[in-house]
């Protein structure tokens, strides 16, 4: 189990034909990703790294059937019209790579995917990764580190930092603690699914026990994941870090949603909301392995 | 997120239909006669991203020439917050009726923009919103449909808005919304939104937020860097920015945050990686008492090229007392690629402060070896660590580092001369130029440049390093920048190699 992506998950990758698709594609195929195509308007009838290359998802979808999930390389400017493409072909999950969609681009995609019944992650996810079975995205950046650096266990993750997201892993691994799914959200202010999603999502997997989120300043996802905490819709335990502590009030670094507006989404708020819920909060990344061996000892 | 100055706003509100004051741009005492000529008396505002200007003496009320001379030439001398008055909004006084407040704000956690009203006006708008739930109108918009003014008028009255000038003001809310779905605003407020003595309904105010990821389809706002700094952007920071537009590859991030400071305060260069990453680092900075000149963010796997531009720039600034690069630790990217950048970078520069990078990740083992033996040449301390040296343990190296610098006063300048002639040389796309110097190249034992490349387009020929593609696709990106073909040949092979790489703008900023 795990969340989100599985060995038998069919993937497809949009944009396979660029720099970062082609890397990529080569990380997830290795890695054991069951990518089954890739699209390029244009590029049709090639291969790459082995794989049959087609000018349309439609195209795609009627040469193999099924697609799961679809894993977009393309430009930001065109990351709205390849997602519209994919929602309208029937697949049910998008992972967004690029940096800079634009908001009214990332709206559109949201009122597509509500229509479709379907959802995506990201834009500006690192990516989404279920040890020693399959990736979505660039997460490990080789399937040699991405292999070495993640095990299987107990741990989910949710994170809006995709560098904490591994690094936090990493470390957890190190104390001999695996993970069920590791989840880079996005670093950006609207995205197509936020931490509350993802820990829901947690809660039902037979193979989490308890709950990792890499939260920071901005926005209300912390806050909204806490409230989960107490109308009982979450039950697992919870070890939450906030980033941008140290942050000045209205500055703001390169994660767009990292910004405290108006009083809300500060690190204070979100500390306590999450301590009042029952969520553990450590200020150091870390100190992460300590407290989940702590509860996880305790629940032995 | 950039932020547009009231009179752009009304100027994009206007050719909307959106009704808006007479008024007269003022940049200078010269313009003051014609503007008093086609006003006569009236109101005179400040062009600048500060709240509340009326409280700050920004809003003025004129009633003769002489009154406007004096209150321009005031106001263009001074300065609101750390940002200069330079434009100057002059308009006629409005016969004001009643003040009402509109706006169309993205909302993020539904994911849509929503049309806001209060028949109230827009004084803190939340606080009426809890107060007067009744005066307040809020509804969701589709920005698929274009909006009508028949969908306002119901929600409108039940405001309280009379029905005298309800269609105007339907319409004024229809306009407004359009306008900010075309414009992919985040933001757009009219407070107040002012009904006049004669019914018309008109836009005292304007507040335009845009989103930076859109600038690049919006050329009519003119926006030159489409990032909020809170400060007029430094020369650093525009040649940052010419650095990022003209280059997709992964994440480029460069602002200032202090300028004004000495050598031995403690203010550092710092060069993170990635947005969570970055801002752990600067705390673990901050725990030993530095604060970082400057916050940076090469991420999501920029080349090599890329590194070195920007920690170009970062050392371009004055009086640092050392350079500082940490992410989150286990990083995805190439590490390699990073110290291959910031390693040509130090050569160039060659400060004498300490630099101490933590370049955790992928490619860490041989990141570390580049960083560390290639800038043994070097006057400066380098250290490099990787994922499992915790971020506080290379804070903790750097201190003491920047403390033995300080004592130990300016190392000795070693020589880093090298000739280089220019036998065969080819384009890249950022507008860099590598070029090897045969001479060198043809007595080498290695070809690292071959073994090396990246992108696999360089091969042997009379013994020689040549592209084994054509110079126009090398230029359009098959070189990818990864400056192997001069970092590892001047390291490792005969030091025929070399990679310019211009930063437009650099060569005139004083050290």
């Amino acid at each position: 189990m795990g969340i989100l992506i599985d060995t038998s998950s069919t993937v497809l990758v949009q944009g396979i034909t660029g720099r970062e698709g082609r890397a990529r594609t080569r990380l997830m195929k290795e890695f054991g990703t069951n990518i089954v195509a890739g699209v390029t308007p244009g590029k049709g009838g090639e291969t790459v790294e082995g794989l049959p290359v087609y000018n349309s998802v439609a195209a795609a979808v009627k040469n193999h059937g099924q697609i799961d999930v679809s894993v977009l390389f393309v430009p930001a400017p065109l990351v709205k019209t390849a997602a519209l493409e994919a929602f309208s072909e029937g697949i049910k999950l998008i992972h967004i790579v690029p940096d800079r969609v634009p908001l009214y681009d990332a709206m559109a995609m949201l009122r597509s995917a509500r229509k479709y019944g379907a959802s995506f992650i990201g834009p500006n996810s690192l990516g989404v990764l279920n040890p020693g079975r399959a990736l979505i995205g660039m997460i490990g950046g080789n399937a040699r580190s991405a292999s070495q650096w993640f095990e299987k266990g107990p741990v989910g993750i949710t994170s809006r930092s995709g560098g904490l997201t591994t690094s936090t892993a990493y470390y957890l691994n190190r104390a001999g603690i695996g993970q069920s799914t590791i989840v880079h959200v996005g670093g950006d202010s609207l995205i197509g699914m936020p931490h509350p999603d993802i820990v829901k999502l947690f809660e039902k997997d037979d193979e989490t026990e308890l709950v990792v989120m890499l939260g920071e300043i901005g926005g209300n996802q912390e806050e909204r994941v806490a409230e989960c905490l107490m109308n009982g819709e979450v039950t697992k335990p919870v070890v939450a870090y906030i980033g941008g502590r140290g942050a000045k009030k209205g500055t703001r670094f390169s994660h767009a949603g990292a910004i405290i507006e108006g009083g809300k989404g500060t690190y204070q708020g979100k500390v306590d909301a999450l301590r009042d819920a029952g969520a553990v909060v450590v200020d150091d990344i870390m100190k992460i392995p300590d407290a989940v061996a702590a509860i996880l000892g305790k629940g032995k | 997120m950039s932020k547009l100055v009231e009179y752009k706003g009304k100027k994009l509100l206007s050719t909307y239909g959106f009704k808006v004051p007479r008024g007269v741009l003022i940049c200078s005492v010269d313009e003051v006669e014609n503007a008093y000529a086609l006003i006569g008396p009236g109101v005179l505002k400040a062009q600048v991203l500060v709240t509340g200007r009326a409280g700050k003496g920004l809003v003025r009320f004129i009633e003769s020439k002489q009154k406007l001379l004096s209150n321009v030439r005031e106001l263009l001398e001074s300065k609101a917050g750390n940002l200069l008055v330079e434009e100057l909004l002059y308009e006629e006084k409005l016969e004001i009726e009643r003040e009402l407040y509109a706006g169309v704000i993205v909302e993020r956690q539904i994911g849509a923009p929503v049309f806001l009203f209060s028949s109230r006006g827009g004084s803190g708008i939340e606080q009426i919103a809890r107060d007067y739930p009744e005066s307040v109108y809020k509804s969701v918009v589709d920005p698929d449909k274009k909006a009508e003014s028949a969908n306002f008028i119901e929600g409108l009255e039940q405001t309280g808005v009379n029905s005298g000038i309800c269609g105007a003001v339907a319409e004024a809310a229809a306009l407004l919304t359009n306008c900010a779905i075309d414009m992919e605003a985040e933001n757009l407020e009219v407070n107040p939104l002012v009904v006049t003595a004669d019914g018309d309904v008109v836009a005292a105010d304007c507040h335009l937020t845009v989103d930076d990821y859109a600038v690049f389809r919006h050329p009519e706002f003119n926006i030159k860097i489409a990032r909020e700094l809170g400060h007029p952007p430094t020369q650093l920071e525009r040649i940052a920015w010419d650095v990022e537009k003209n280059d997709y590859r992964g994440t480029f991030y460069f602002i200032q945050l202090e300028m004004n400071f000495q050598k031995g305060q403690g203010y550092v260069g710092f060069h993170g990686a990635g947005g969570g990453g970055s801002m752990m680092s600067m705390d673990a900075l901050d725990a030993y008492g530095y604060k970082p000149a400057n916050f940076c963010d090469t991420s999501g796997n920029p080349p090599a090229s890329k590194f070195y531009r920007a920690a170009r720039i970062i050392l371009s600034q004055r009086n640092i007392d050392g350079y500082f690069g940490s992410g989150s630790g286990v990083a995805s990217q190439e590490q390699y690629h990073s110290a291959r950048g910031i390693v040509k970078a130090l050569w160039e520069v060659n400060p004498d402060f300490p630099v101490v990078l933590r370049l955790g990740g992928n490619g860490e083992d041989q990141a570390i070896r580049i960083m560390e033996e290639y800038t043994k040449p070097l006057r400066c301390k380098v250290r490099c660590f990787g994922k499992d040296i915790s971020v506080s343990e290379c804070a903790q190296v750097f201190d003491q580092l920047v403390k033995n610098y300080r004592q130990g006063g300016i190392p000795v300048e070693k020589s880093m001369e090298n000739t280089h002639k220019k036998s065969y040389e080819f384009q890249t796309v950022s507008g860099g130029t590598v070029s090897f110097d045969y001479e060198r190249c043809s007595v080498c034992a290695n070809k690292v440049c071959i073994e090396g490349c990246s992108a696999g387009i360089l091969q042997e020929y009379n013994s020689c390093p040549v592209l084994s593609i054509s110079k126009d696709e090398a230029a359009s990106g098959r070189c990818v920048e990864c400056l192997v073909c001069e970092v590892e040949c001047q390291a490792m092979g005969n030091g025929g190699g070399k990679v310019t790489l211009p930063l437009s703008g650099l060569e005139g900023v004083d050290r």
